[in-house]
């Protein structure tokens, strides 16, 4: 039993910690994050060179980690700066791209943008309610749908699609070219698109794909949860900093008990998601992964939202303004529940595995 | 990070399973697993079991007659106790009074009690809380003072669990009043046998008798019952209070507790079909399971800290409180899942007509009362919470 990170990861830890620290200040973020096309190019190149990408992959697919803790540790590192840069379709696109065991030297070097479109509209979450439809074609296929909420859409060279495919799914690239993508920005900062697909060419990438499309969203929701523990953290800890400087009836408001606990309750909740967000990332890949998956995503929900919506309270109106950092950061805590299954959704799945 | 337990922790758990298997007296494990009250003879058995195995003082120094064992180990022993449905040991003379002496008592008083707490010569009570001296123990008002070679106590204490079998019982009392309220205070151990000790019980909310007041009235003890220096008991005070913490989630009990509650709704019907298979039961089950699940890890994560810095930190607490939680929920749902069933008087109803799933649910209902107290003793989650506020967030 060991709980400490390894020293590549720590070293990857401290590397991306620093460098975002350094490049990403909040004032820089609210500025990228929410004007088109949604992010910074410039440092999206500087986190790829630092080899972000390459921590995602295992070696035998051209990367450099690939296990539930690399992607944890390049995420929470995210989540803390929250940074908008559209990570998250590569990894995804990178688990898909290992399962077919295709090339993926275009995306770990950057070259290549990836989003990876399994949302609809009517399917926001479930697999097995994927509408989008796959058409032979001549020495490929056509796809036909709408995919939602693509992120990282706006700026995605190619769109690995999950359809319908003969009795079960399928994953296609998509040549961004070649279907109707509409980019947006997103309440929270970041930016997605819609993807119309009305007979687009399209390439088999993984045929039977729904354990691969499994393994994609389990490796999604770690780094979402990793993401959202980096991310409470930083709220819990700017919330503490100003109940000590905060002042009114002439103390500061952290000698109020009952913010006091408060404050306890929210680290809690904390140390709960980041020991269910370990257990996720200790999972991933076996035979359990999807089980703790959910039960992680679930527990990240509900605390998420305890500490977005606390960290406010407790701050008063201040943190209810655009230019104070906790506003950006409950943004992203609230909105990331709607990202590969939220609270609901999660609990749901729990439960699927209980019966008489 | 890696979650796997070491080979030599997995033989261990082996170790102790086949131990459990073959020297916990059925008889035990069922009164344990019906949730009723144990008796004194039953506590002393078990006891003496797990002392002839030198498995009894797991806090211990190997010096005084402890195991030797890492955080993980006792963890794995106490998880596995659990799962077994062996006697919670009970924890006043072994990681209580124990450890004190180990660190603050005389070697004479080292040598005399600790052997008699292993073997059972000597069943100790805590005399801690007073009526007027709850969260704020540092109130208490039992006086202890100087008349040539005794103390002489006068004073109450209550809550004082189990103090009908108890030999002796270590109180804290004030010996000097005109001090600050912290630094009057001294470690005193008193043989119940005393004249002018009356222990009077105290029947709890589910009709249970576990705790007791204790009254002192010109109780005389040698002065050389005291323990560290005079007037520094608030000292030994807190180290009791947060020295030993390993176990203080309850992961055991609460993955015992999620067993019972699953096998209770599974053999429940409602509207024709198991409970567990209503979405609204399910939801809640799942949630606390997920809670439960997240403990676990926590509660690993905590033991390795206090393995790698050598002692539990404040984050004991946070233990404390979410463990207490997530325990309670679940004796709800199993009292919930029994519904009409739970309601009986234990004893009322005798003819095995309340039996469900692996348990015998005729005590349900009295242990969802009973464990209320859990997050009220120890400290109570609030003071828990006023702990974390000082010592992590600082404020």
């Amino acid at each position: 039993m060991d709980f400490n990170l390894t020293e590549d990861r720590q070293m990857l830890a401290d590397t991306l910690g620093r460098f975002l620290g350094e490049q990403y200040p909040v004032e820089h973020r609210i500025k990228v994050a929410y004007d088109a096309p949604y992010h910074d190019p410039a440092l999206w190149d500087q986190l790829v060179e630092l080899g972000a990408l390459y921590a995602l992959a295992p070696e035998d697919a051209g990367g450099m980690g690939g296990s539930g803790f690399d992607i944890s540790v390049v995420f929470e590192a995210l989540g803390k700066a929250l940074c908008p840069e559209p990570v998250l379709g590569a990894l995804m696109a990178s688990r898909l791209l290992a399962a077919a065991r295709a090339d993926q030297e275009a995306l770990l070097t950057g070259a290549t943008k990836y989003a990876v479109g399994i949302t609809e509209i009517d399917a926001p979450y479930e697999l097995d309610q994927i509408a989008t439809v796959a058409t032979a074609k001549g020495d490929g296929f056509t796809l036909s749908g709408r995919k939602s909420t693509v992120y990282g859409g706006q700026v995605a060279d190619i769109v690995l699609v999950a359809a319908k495919h003969g009795d079960g799914l399928g994953v296609f690239a998509v040549n961004a070219r070649d279907a109707n993508v509409t980019g947006y920005g997103m309440m929270d900062g970041g930016g997605a698109a819609e993807v119309l697909l009305d007979d687009t060419p399209a390439t088999l990438v993984v045929a039977d794909a729904a354990a691969a499309l499994q393994d994609a969203v389990n490796a999604g929701i770690v780094a979402l949860c990793a993401e959202a523990v980096g991310a409470m953290e930083v709220t819990h800890s700017i919330t503490v900093d100003y109940l000590k400087q905060r002042k009114q009836f002439g103390i500061p408001i952290g000698k109020f008990q009952v913010l006091q606990h408060r404050a306890v309750d929210m680290l809690t909740e904390i140390e709960q998601a980041r020991s269910i967000t370990i257990k996720a990332a200790a999972e991933l890949g076996g035979a359990d992964a999807s089980k703790y998956a959910s039960m992680a995503k679930n527990m990240i929900g509900r605390a998420a939202r305890l500490v977005a919506e606390e960290s406010i309270q407790m701050h008063g109106g201040i943190a209810m303004t655009w230019e104070y950092a906790v506003s950006h950061y409950a943004k992203r805590l609230i909105m990331l529940d709607a990202q590969l299954g939220d609270t609901d959704y999660h609990l749901s799945q729990v439960m699927k595995g209980y019966a008489a | 990070m890696d979650l796997s337990y070491s080979k030599e922790d997995q033989a261990f758990r082996d170790e102790v399973r086949a131990f459990l298997a073959e020297h916990l007296p059925e008889e035990i494990s069922s009164a344990v697993r019906s949730g009723g009250e144990l008796t004194k003879a039953m506590m002393e058995e078990w006891h003496a079991i797990l002392n002839s195995r030198g498995w009894l003082a797991t806090i211990w120094p190997r010096e005084f007659g402890g195991p030797g064992w890492s955080p993980v180990q006792k963890h794995i022993f106490e998880e596995e106790c659990c799962r077994a449905y062996a006697p919670r040991i009970v924890p006043f003379g072994l990681n209580m009074l124990g450890p004190v002496l180990i660190k603050f008592g005389s070697k004479a008083q080292q040598e005399h009690y600790l052997p008699r707490i292993l073997d059972g010569t000597d069943w100790w009570c805590q005399g801690y809380s007073e009526p007027g001296a709850g969260s704020d123990l540092a109130s208490l008002k039992t006086k202890a003072e100087r008349d040539g070679d005794e103390w002489v106590i006068n004073g109450q204490k209550t809550w004082t669990t189990l103090g009908q079998h108890a030999d002796w019982i270590f109180c804290l009392c004030r010996t000097d009043p005109d001090a600050k309220k912290q630094e009057g205070i001294s470690f005193i151990l008193v043989d119940m046998n005393t004249l002018g000790i009356e222990v009077r019980p105290i029947k709890l909310i589910e009709g249970g008798h576990e705790v007791n007041e204790v009254f002192f009235t010109d109780v005389r003890v040698p002065i050389g019952n005291l323990v560290g220096e005079e007037n520094k008991g608030w000292t030994i005070a807190k180290f009791l209070l947060t020295h030993e913490r390993t176990g203080i989630a309850g992961v055991g009990f609460s993955i015992q507790a999620l067993e019972e509650v699953k096998a209770i709704a599974c053999s429940t019907m409602r509207g024709g079909k198991p409970l567990i298979e209503d979405p609204l039961f399910a939801a809640r089950i799942a949630q606390a399971e997920i809670d439960l699940e997240a403990m676990k890890i926590t509660n690993l994560r905590m033991l390795f800290k206090a393995q790698e810095q050598g002692a539990p930190g404040p984050e004991t607490s946070l233990l404390k409180i979410k463990g207490t939680v997530i325990n309670q929920e679940l004796k709800d749902l199993a009292r919930r899942a029994l519904g009409p069933a739970a309601a009986p008087f234990p004893g009322h109803v005798t003819e095995g007509n309340l039996m469900f799933g692996p348990a015998d649910t005729e005590h349900n209902a009295a242990r969802y009362f009973n464990n209320r107290k859990t997050s009220i003793f120890g400290g109570s989650n609030e003071i828990q919470r006023n702990i974390v506020t000082k010592t992590m967030l600082e404020l």
